[in-house]
């Protein structure tokens, strides 16, 4: 198969004893000028408010449910808890890159069979002046999408479905290259992956306490002689389990609309074309294939909503991504 | 001590403060376009290194374009050999319409067009050419930042005591984002 992002293009097959010199290594690079300092501090910053409250977040479902169940070991549980949900924290600072690639079916993309994706990745990051290349993904799905992952730029990742090189040409697949590794230079990636893998986490954690509590909490409370005190608690434990998803979703958008815009104009001053980007956001706009990798936890780290819920202002309201025309419009008028 | 001494050595210890600061940024500058300049540097050794197994492969399928090939392999040297700056860019820019030429040349032969050895060598050529550009681009963002430092008072004043000099942008000309020619004739 053809996964060439030009129709025209023909696969590519061995580059590796191209040079005879040996192996292309570059020299370091200096610092990008245009990266915002303050925008990756504030991301930093972002990453470990997300891990605190996270953090905080587990242990007090963990402290409301076993009140619940077993009053008496509540504040060991949620000791318990709170150990747990540091080390998570701590794992999933350091490989939620890894999760996130591995939910997404992500495998890495080597140059002799994606030549373009890798010599263009390179080149923009020349371009950015950012001394490591990511390393390139592809995820086997015929929608076209792209999102980029990683803790810092040297463990970078971007990942391209095989829809979006068949789809776009080689200019708007620049473009998405181009706003993913604006993704990586400021820092958008570290907080974005941390949170797709404690979303994730939360939503599965209350989908499972409120199943438990649907089949068999109800049944045990009745059984217990606790007073009043306990169904207050009860109450709280209920709401908390009910909120844990909104909160984290709400959590999410906050990250993640106002980057794109950021990401947009950023991709432009590295490639200085916008109608590539544009072009590029035009075709996945009408493309109306679900993207089946994608999920709730991870909807929000690609470059286009992946779910397509379209409609209504309350769903707008849950949008993870600015709307696709306003952005188009923006580009268009650079 | 007086306090208007105090006044005067604060002053003094102010001023040389702000010249050593001023001075350690204008080097950090200075480093940033010496360190872009040899980005494109690799970049262009890398196609210099191509050319000849692409002149090989070219030369098996076409060997009457000698014309072309010698055309593309004098161009390679001269760009080799070229010294100064403005030599190397007009040296550069030969070698890239050489080049296009060569490429012109070769849709002329179906079977080079299908040769493996020869996609791979065009897909790697026109991938380091994106290259050249984009690292082009950075060292001429770089030179620009650069130039205007050592250009603004009162930074100028200690640029020019202690040697920083401008730096000449790199100018290529790249075809490939202007619009393309599309001829019906033909």
């Amino acid at each position: 198969m053809n996964y060439s992002a030009n129709p025209e293009r023909q696969p590519v097959g061995d580059v590796r004893h191209i040079d005879p010199q040996g192996a292309y290594q570059p020299p370091p690079r200096p610092a990008a000028p245009w990266i915002f300092e303050d925008q990756i501090a504030a991301n930093r910053r972002g990453t470990f408010l997300l891990m605190f409250v996270f953090t905080l977040f587990l242990v007090g479902i963990v402290w409301a449910v076993s009140h619940i169940y077993d009053p008496g070991s509540a504040y060991l549980l949620a000791g318990v808890a709170a150990v747990v949900a540091f080390f998570l924290s701590f794992f999933s600072f350091y490989n939620s890159d890894k999760i996130v690639l591995s939910m997404s079916g992500a495998v890495e993309a080597t140059k002799e069979d994606y030549p373009f994706l890798i010599n263009t990745l390179e080149g923009l990051t020349l371009a950015a002046g950012m001394s490591n290349v990511p390393k390139a993904y592809i995820i086997f799905d015929s929608a076209p999408n792209a999102f980029a992952t990683g803790r810092d730029p040297e463990h970078a990742a971007v990942a391209v479905t095989t829809g979006l090189l068949e789809k776009l040409n080689r200019y708007q697949l620049e473009g998405v290259l181009a706003h993913e590794l604006s993704h990586v230079a400021d820092r958008d990636i570290l907080l974005s992956t941390v949170a797709a893998v404690m979303v994730g986490t939360i939503v599965l954690l209350s989908d499972w306490v409120l199943r438990s509590m649907w089949y068999g909490g109800g049944r045990r409370r009745r059984s217990s002689r606790d007073g009043g005190g306990n169904a207050l608690l009860l109450i709280i434990a209920l709401v908390a389990i009910i909120l844990a998803p909104i909160i984290a979703k709400l959590l999410q958008l906050a990250l993640s609309r106002r980057r794109e815009y950021l990401a947009d104009a950023h991709a432009i001053k590295l490639t200085r074309y916008p109608d590539g980007l544009a072009g590029a956001l035009e075709v996945i706009a009408n493309d109306t294939e679900p993207l089946e990798v994608a999920n709730k936890a991870t909807a929000h780290l690609y470059i286009s909503n992946p779910l397509h819920e379209h409609g209504g202002w309350l769903n707008s309201l849950f949008d993870t991504h600015p709307p696709i025309l306003e952005r188009i419009a923006r580009l268009r008028r650079m | 001590m007086g306090p208007a001494l105090i006044v005067v050595i604060v002053l003094v210890v102010l001023i040389i403060l702000f010249i050593i600061m001023t001075y350690n940024r204008l080097v950090s500058l200075r480093e940033q376009v010496r360190n872009s300049w040899s980005q494109i540097d690799v970049q262009l050794k890398r196609r210099h290194d191509l050319i000849p197994n692409l002149v090989e492969t070219v030369k098996g399928y076409a060997a009457h374009e000698s014309k072309t090939l010698e055309a593309v392999i004098a161009a390679r040297n001269a760009a080799m050999g070229a010294q100064s700056m403005g030599d190397r860019q007009q040296a550069e820019n030969m070698l890239t319409g050489t080049l296009r030429s060569l490429f012109a040349v070769a849709e002329a032969y179906p079977n080079l067009k299908a040769n493996e050895n020869f996609m791979m060598l065009q897909e790697e050529l026109s991938g380091t050419e994106g290259k050249i550009a984009y690292s082009r681009q950075h060292y001429n963002d770089v030179v620009n930042v650069y130039n205007a430092a050592i250009k603004m008072f009162p930074a100028s004043m200690i640029a020019g005591s202690s040697g920083f000099t401008q730096e000449q942008y790199f100018q290529m000309e790249d075809g490939e984002r202007s619009v393309p020619t599309v001829s019906f004739n033909g």
